[in-house]
């Protein structure tokens, strides 16, 4: 029942919104509705972490402690993204760049978005999790567009095509899945549920797997942002309004990543081989080297940021393709820590560019004078993401590191000096926005800090400590992904 | 009963090389309303072999398919399409394609390489349509090519239409069709995709005063 509420609460609530999202109490509504999905899922999640597995409604859906972590996550983020949001877009509005029918399709689709998200978690079947992945590119196109500047319209059209194409060619994986699949399983729906292709995957025809892992790598990829496949990414965030950038950075490339991590699996049961391990490390790697580089060259801090998304999914993708429970254990929790910094940092930054009037870097100075919460919620967003102790973005990064060093040593170099290089790029350009003269106009509305604070708290507390039960299930959820 | 049985085969086979040749055609096919009514008929030609594999075959849920196809990539998106031109007032734009005979060079090597690939896969299949896997991938390949030589909004995002169409031949040719709930989703996304695009182009005219995609390669790494 849970599941029912988790998706109709959102779906309801983005009809909703399409009527009365123009309203003045239209962003305390959107944060009331993300809290009750919220709600439902913390209920889900207690469920499912005490009784097991479950799946519902003629087994369309399905839910174990590996995906309930995502739901739960995904719902959080939300969440505070939207509260979040309140003062932002209102700021925007009152900055003349939004008009209050911009604003209703704004928290209309907000809603949208996160049922898609939500409805890639926990559906059971590999086809309606394409076509709801195809649905959060979708309700995202109009909203990168949503401020009508011509670069906010190339970065929407760039990614519709870009993210359309890949998702085309993870189309055809789906179908060639669904081929070896109807072999075993006989045609009808059946054949795409995820929990019955588990029950037969070793006897899957091998070769067609291989082959629907590699469409469904560079289909997904596309979408969690691996390079090359990446260059939508930054133009995405960069053009979006912040709240935007901040689900899509946190959220949507780990949903994408999800649903790889779940076709992995099936893979790895046929194969007996670590082919699908080895294409995702590949991949990793290249993500991780070349958004490094490329993070050095930046001069709009959004973009910036965007590509520290790039090196991060890259690091988490290695993670899972190096498998065994410690990596795929690093790689979830790394997974909960990126989304939790990089959505506060986002927050932080879309304060810090309302208040400077721009987005490149070398306007934006002296935060910490203007608005110390601002400075310190940016200063320190940078220090959890860029991996410094005690944050829980060094816990795990650290597990993946010593995995890779102990199993595939030749990454070690790659590795260091991507995260290095990623160090320097990152470090020097906030610590300039941060501290430095400068004077900056007041914000028409209390900027919405809580929402920084309470997720770098978050991360912060988990870096230092790990509760019992936590770690428990986060054990479990690498034990279902091996 | 066995020789219509031989023929319906025969008939599939002839629908599916005339979906390659509309594939061809739009390759280079240079104007707009031209592209829309090629690919209308491509649609068409896939309503028919759709329902031509449901009766020799009697998998009655393609029977639904090919009627959604007829629907909705016969009727509505040609409609939505033939619309949306004339408000955009591009209805008689013409595309300059430079080197058309290289593009068709290579998309006859891409069709060599879609029937290499399909090789393996339609060795496995059990379908009586396997033999045509090899088309689809390659109508799924030339649209993609469509959509790099494109240099305007609207023929490309015909070319990613023609795309999913060669898609759905696909998954009719290899496994007889999706599961009905899956294919409907996907029906769901076009169609909605369809109208955000139309929305879309709309803002795209009104901030750029064209429809031309050469304006829009201004984000790009220095």
């Amino acid at each position: 029942m849970e599941i029912f509420w988790i998706l109709a609460i959102p779906l309801s609530g983005g009809l909703l919104l399409a009527v009365f999202g123009y309203k003045s109490y239209a962003p305390e509504l959107n944060s009331a509705l993300s809290f009750a999905t919220f709600l439902a899922s913390i209920f889900l999640t207690v469920r499912v972490i005490s009784d097991g597995a479950i799946t519902e409604f003629d087994e369309q859906f399905f839910v174990d402690s590996f995906n309930v972590l995502f739901v739960a996550l995904t719902a959080f983020v939300a969440f505070t993204t939207s509260l979040f949001s309140r003062p932002y877009m209102r700021i925007e509005q009152a900055h003349g760049k939004l008009t209050v029918n911009m604003l209703r399709l704004y928290h209309s689709m907000y809603q949208l978005f996160t049922f898609t998200m939500l409805l890639v978690l926990l559906t059971n079947n590999m086809g309606i999790m394409w076509v709801a992945m195809e649905a959060a590119t979708l309700t995202t196109v109009l909203l990168v567009s949503l401020y009508r500047t011509p670069a906010s319209i190339e970065a929407a059209w760039k990614y519709f095509i870009l993210c359309g194409v890949g998702l085309a060619l993870a189309m055809f994986g789906t179908i060639l899945l669904y081929f070896a699949a109807e072999k075993i399983l006989g045609p009808g729906g059946t054949a795409l549920l995820w929990t019955h292709l588990d029950e037969v995957k070793g006897q899957l025809e091998p070769t067609i797997l291989t082959l629907a892992f590699v469409f469904l790598l560079v289909g997904y990829g596309t979408k969690v942002g691996l390079v090359p496949l990446h260059s939508w990414l930054p133009d995405a965030h960069a053009e979006g309004p912040t709240p935007v950038s901040a689900v899509l950075s946190g959220l949507l490339l780990n949903v994408a990543l999800y649903v790889l991590v779940r076709a992995k699996v099936l893979v790895d049961g046929t194969e007996h081989t670590n082919l699908a391990g080895n294409l995702m490390m590949g991949f990793g790697l290249l993500s991780v080297i070349v958004a490094a580089f490329m993070l050095s060259r930046q001069k709009d801090v959004k973009r910036m940021f965007a590509y520290s998304s790039i090196e991060h999914m890259g690091l988490i993708t290695f993670a899972f393709g190096m498998g065994g429970a410690v990596a795929t254990f690093a790689a979830l929790l790394h997974m909960t820590m990126h989304a939790l910094t990089k959505s506060a940092i986002f927050f932080a930054v879309g304060h810090a560019t309302q208040k400077s009037g721009t987005q490149l870097m070398e306007n934006i100075r002296g935060l910490i004078r203007t608005n110390p919460t601002i400075g310190w919620g940016l200063m320190l967003g940078t220090l959890a993401i860029l991996g410094m102790p005690p944050f829980g973005v060094f816990a795990s990064e650290f597990m993946i590191i010593t995995t890779a060093m102990h199993d595939y040593p030749w990454s070690m170099p790659f590795l260091i000096i991507g995260l290095g290089v990623a160090f320097a790029a990152i470090f020097s350009r906030v610590q300039r926005m941060v501290f430095g003269e400068t004077g900056g106009e007041r914000l028409p509305h209390p900027p919405a800090l809580v929402p920084v604070f309470v997720h770098l708290g978050l991360v912060l507390l988990l870096g230092l400590y790990i509760p019992a039960w936590l770690a428990a299930w986060f054990k479990q959820a690498a034990a279902l992904i091996g | 009963m066995n020789i219509l049985n031989i023929y319906s085969g025969q008939l599939i086979n002839l629908f599916a090389a005339l979906v390659l040749l509309i594939a061809f055609a739009m390759l280079a096919q240079r104007r707009v309303l031209s592209l829309i009514n090629l690919f209308a008929l491509q649609g068409l030609l896939l309503a028919a072999s759709t329902a031509l594999v449901a009766w020799s075959s009697d998998q009655h849920h393609l029977y639904y398919s090919a009627a959604l196809t007829l629907v909705l990539k016969v009727l509505f998106l040609p409609w939505l399409l033939h619309r949306l031109i004339r408000k955009l007032n591009v209805k008689w734009d013409i595309e300059t394609l430079i080197n058309i005979p290289t593009t068709m060079l290579l998309g006859l090597a891409l069709v060599v390489f879609s029937f290499n690939l399909a090789g393996p896969i339609s060795e496995i299949a059990g379908t009586i349509t396997r033999s045509t896997l090899g088309i689809a991938i390659a109508s799924v390949l030339l649209s993609f090519l469509m959509m790099i030589t494109r240099s305007k909004a609207v023929p490309q995002v015909i070319g990613f239409l023609a795309m999913e169409n060669g898609l759905f031949f696909a998954a009719v040719t290899a496994t007889y069709g999706m599961p009905m709930v899956v294919e409907l989703g996907i029906a769901l996304d076009i169609l909605v995709g369809m109208i955000i695009m139309g929305i879309f182009f709309f803002q795209i005219r009104a901030t750029f005063d064209s429809l031309e995609l050469k304006h829009m390669e201004k984000l790009r790494e220095d």
